[in-house]
């Protein structure tokens, strides 16, 4: 079974502002896709919208068998979910819950496995993320780089086929964003299909396979990253990659 | 009214300033009650005996109305001159005020429904633990606790009869002259407040005197009180007057001999009323809990609808709260406990019962915009966490939602649990009887107003002050950041 994305010309408005314009991507399963743009381009919004988080007006995305439409909040809507986990800029981990009691959390209550093995599960995730000396340690006595590094273990802990990443290195510092970044190099290397909006541009020729540029609710490149990033075919294009490059 | 210049009294007679008469309207039939047919007009056969003395003494008596249970109270403190209420001249009475010679002899009369079978007198009744109503601070209730009979106290002389037909409690045990206007069918007697399906248990028995309390060292208004119902016995007058509202007996020719009631009963000792106050505390302490219960539940539920429900119950939900925490709670329990039961005919709710609904219903209405404050101060971003893992919404709310709010809900949750504890006071109104009732009751038969009120209210202390700890400990330790 693959999972590739089909997203086919989805629409989403906010009241009146056109925020995507019948944005249209196909992802294969294992692809590393970068996704770059202006601010109020668009990203977060068309990332919300595979998961679910946000609906959307016109259009499909299909991801693998399930399908999701406007209107059609799928009834599988907490499977569709637990597809790609997700990964957001300000961690959102669960305050009154430990580091460990974070990760396990969803799959017992949502996959109502065992305690036992659920912890089983979660140790190794937490050591690869480098997190494995703070099982009882609780969010607020955590670093930004840690907490990322848990939010990371947390959605993987659900097994899913990838992630979806909205800016998870901004909030950092560059040392604690090194350490997040290397997490997921290594996942990428596992296979795992990656949706990152992020302005890393360094991170995103070197780890990314692909670059989806999302400005004023349209696509404005999709590449390998030499091309998009080195070669790029349009004026706005220029204009955006000397702003963000300084 | 007649003469008011007591031509045989020149005594009397130097002062017109009238007599100020306390007495309780709501005491009722047939001492001192509002005309049923003009409430304006309060008639009663003490009405005709002031009268009558008013007469005599040669000095207006004006009515005021009181509480039937403050009129000794009142009396001290001066704002009557008299009181005459069906007060029984008691030991323990004496020793707050003066009585003067008796105007009536009355006895207790204990009162069934008609199908009663399983007991004939009260030692029958205390066997099978049956409970008896009565008139709280009066001699029958007196005589109910020496005896150590289950009883019930009422605040007004109506209360215990209906109780009985609706069987709340078993039997009525009260002044004969109450007890023939309730449950005596006599078509003669003309403000007869019959209550159906009731019958007369037994003779009536142990004898009191009812007398006209004033203060002790009103000496000589005592003696010309004294002469009046002397020459009232001599005249025949207070005979006629009695037999006018059927209360004549032939017992009361003994009105003509002099009788002497001596002050005396000991003083109410800290060993006597401190288990009593206990047990109050205990009923205040449980009360509490119970309704905050409810208030918690109903609070959480509201909450939930007014935020997450379709339009109608969002609507329903807003509009609970503003009605329940506009309205005083002193109305709602009393709504509860004497609409209710008048509105549908059968619903009568016990009065702890209706207690715990009127302080939940009330309570839960605070409750609900504590919640609802508590929980949206939850970032949605938390929502949002925990839907991308697959969490469906209700368990969300349940295990990440709930759990942090309570940090914020928790502080301003148990200021409320203090300010509902102190509430509980104000059910003494529907006859529950708590710590507040319970010292109410204990200083109107015996007094001992500062060393009761002390113990009281260090009872109350020792349970407020805690919890008023434990809330200010919450509030800095979870109260500015969630
Ligand atoms: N919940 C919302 N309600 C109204 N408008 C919204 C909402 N969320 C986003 N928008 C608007 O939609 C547009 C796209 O927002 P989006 O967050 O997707 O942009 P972005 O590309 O992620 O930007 P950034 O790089 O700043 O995060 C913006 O103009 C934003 O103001
Ligand atoms: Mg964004």
């Amino acid at each position: 079974m693959t999972w590739n994305i089909d997203i086919a010309n989805v629409t989403k408005r906010f009241g009146p502002r056109l925020v995507l314009n019948e944005v249209s991507v196909s992802i294969q399963s294992g692809e590393t896709v970068a996704l770059l743009g202006p601010s109020g381009g668009g990203k977060s919004t068309l990332l919300r919208c595979l998961n679910g988080l946000n609906t959307f007006d016109a259009g499909e995305i299909r991801i693998g068998e399930h399908v999701l439409q406007p209107g059609n909040h799928a009834a599988d809507l907490q499977a569709v979910r637990r597809v790609f986990g997700m990964v957001f800029q300000d961690f959102q981990l669960f305050p009154h819950l430990s580091v460990l009691d974070n990760v396990i959390e969803a799959p017992i209550q949502v996959l109502g496995w065992p305690r036992a093995k659920a912890v089983e599960r979660a140790e190794p995730l937490l050591k690869r993320v480098g997190m494995a000396g703070h099982l009882h340690a609780y969010p607020g006595q955590l670093s930004g780089g840690q907490k990322q590094r848990v939010a990371i273990a947390r959605a993987l802990a659900m097994e899913p086929r990838g992630l979806l990443c909205d800016e998870i290195t901004s909030a950092l510092d560059p040392e604690l964003k090194h350490e997040v970044l290397e997490v997921l190099e290594d996942l990428k290397r596992d296979g795992l299909t990656l949706i990152l909006v992020t302005h890393e541009m360094g991170f995103a020729r070197k780890a990314a396979d692909r670059v989806v540029v999302l400005c004023d609710g349209k696509i404005l490149e999709d590449g390998p990253p030499a091309q998009v990033l080195e070669q790029p075919r349009t004026e706005r294009m220029k204009m955006f990659l000397q702003r963000v490059l300084g | 009214m007649g003469t008011l210049l007591g031509a045989a009294l020149p005594v009397g007679a130097q002062s017109k300033e009238p007599l100020i008469w306390g007495g309780d309207t709501d005491g009722g039939f047939p001492y001192v009650f509002a005309n049923p047919a003009n409430p304006e007009e309060v008639i009663g056969f003490e009405m005709d005996l002031a009268r009558a003395l008013a007469d005599e003494i040669g000095r207006p008596i004006e009515f005021k109305q009181r509480t039937y249970e403050s009129l000794l109270a009142d009396l001290e403190r001066g704002d009557i001159d008299i009181a005459m209420n069906g007060l029984e001249i008691t030991p323990k009475r004496l020793k707050r005020v003066a009585f003067t010679r008796p105007y009536y002899i009355y006895q207790l009369q204990l009162v069934a429904r008609a199908d009663e079978t399983r007991f004939q007198n009260l030692d029958e009744a205390k066997a099978k633990g049956l409970v008896i109503g009565t008139l709280g601070a009066t001699a029958a209730a007196e005589l109910l606790e020496v005896q150590n009979v289950p009883f019930k106290t009422y605040d007004d002389q109506q209360g215990p009869y209906d109780d009985l037909v609706q069987r709340a409690i078993d039997g009525v045990l009260m002044d004969l002259p109450i007890a023939i206007y309730y449950a005596a069918p006599d078509p003669r007697l003309k403000y007869s407040q019959l209550k159906p399906g009731l019958k007369f248990l037994g003779p009536s028995f142990a004898d009191g005197y009812y007398g006209i309390a004033v203060r002790p060292n009103d000496t000589k208004l005592l003696a010309d009180l004294n002469g009046g119902i002397d020459r009232l016995l001599d005249s025949g007058k207070l005979e006629e007057i009695l037999h006018k509202w059927k209360l004549w007996t032939p017992d009361q020719y003994r009105l003509y001999k002099t009788v002497e009631i001596v002050a005396g009963g000991q003083e109410m000792r800290f060993g006597d009323y401190l288990p009593l106050l206990l047990k109050g505390a205990g009923v205040t302490v449980l009360l509490t809990l119970v309704s905050f219960a409810l208030a918690v539940i109903l609070g959480l539920v509201v909450a939930v609808a007014r935020m997450y429900g379709p339009a109608p119950v969002r609507w329903l939900a807003v509009g609970y709260v503003e009605f329940f925490r506009g309205i005083p709670v002193l109305l709602l329990l009393y709504f509860i406990y004497y609409g209710i039961p008048a509105i549908i005919p059968g619903l009568k709710l016990d009065p702890f019962l209706a207690a715990v609904l009127g302080f939940g219903l009330n309570y839960g209405a605070y409750e609900a915009e504590i919640y609802r404050a508590g929980i949206s101060s939850i970032p949605r971003g938390q929502w949002e966490a925990a839907a991308s893992l697959g969490m469906p919404a209700a368990l969300t709310f349940r295990r990440i939602i709930l759990p942090q709010a309570i940090r914020v809900i928790l502080p301003p949750m148990t200021s409320d649990l203090v300010a509902l504890f102190k509430d509980t006071s104000v059910v003494s109104i529907i006859a529950v009887v708590e710590l507040s009732k319970q010292y109410q009751i204990l200083t109107k038969s015996g007094g001992g107003y500062l060393q009761i009120g002390l113990t009281t209210a260090a009872l109350y202390l020792i349970m407020s002050v805690p919890l008023g700890y434990l809330s200010r400990y919450l509030e800095q330790r979870w109260g500015h950041k969630g």
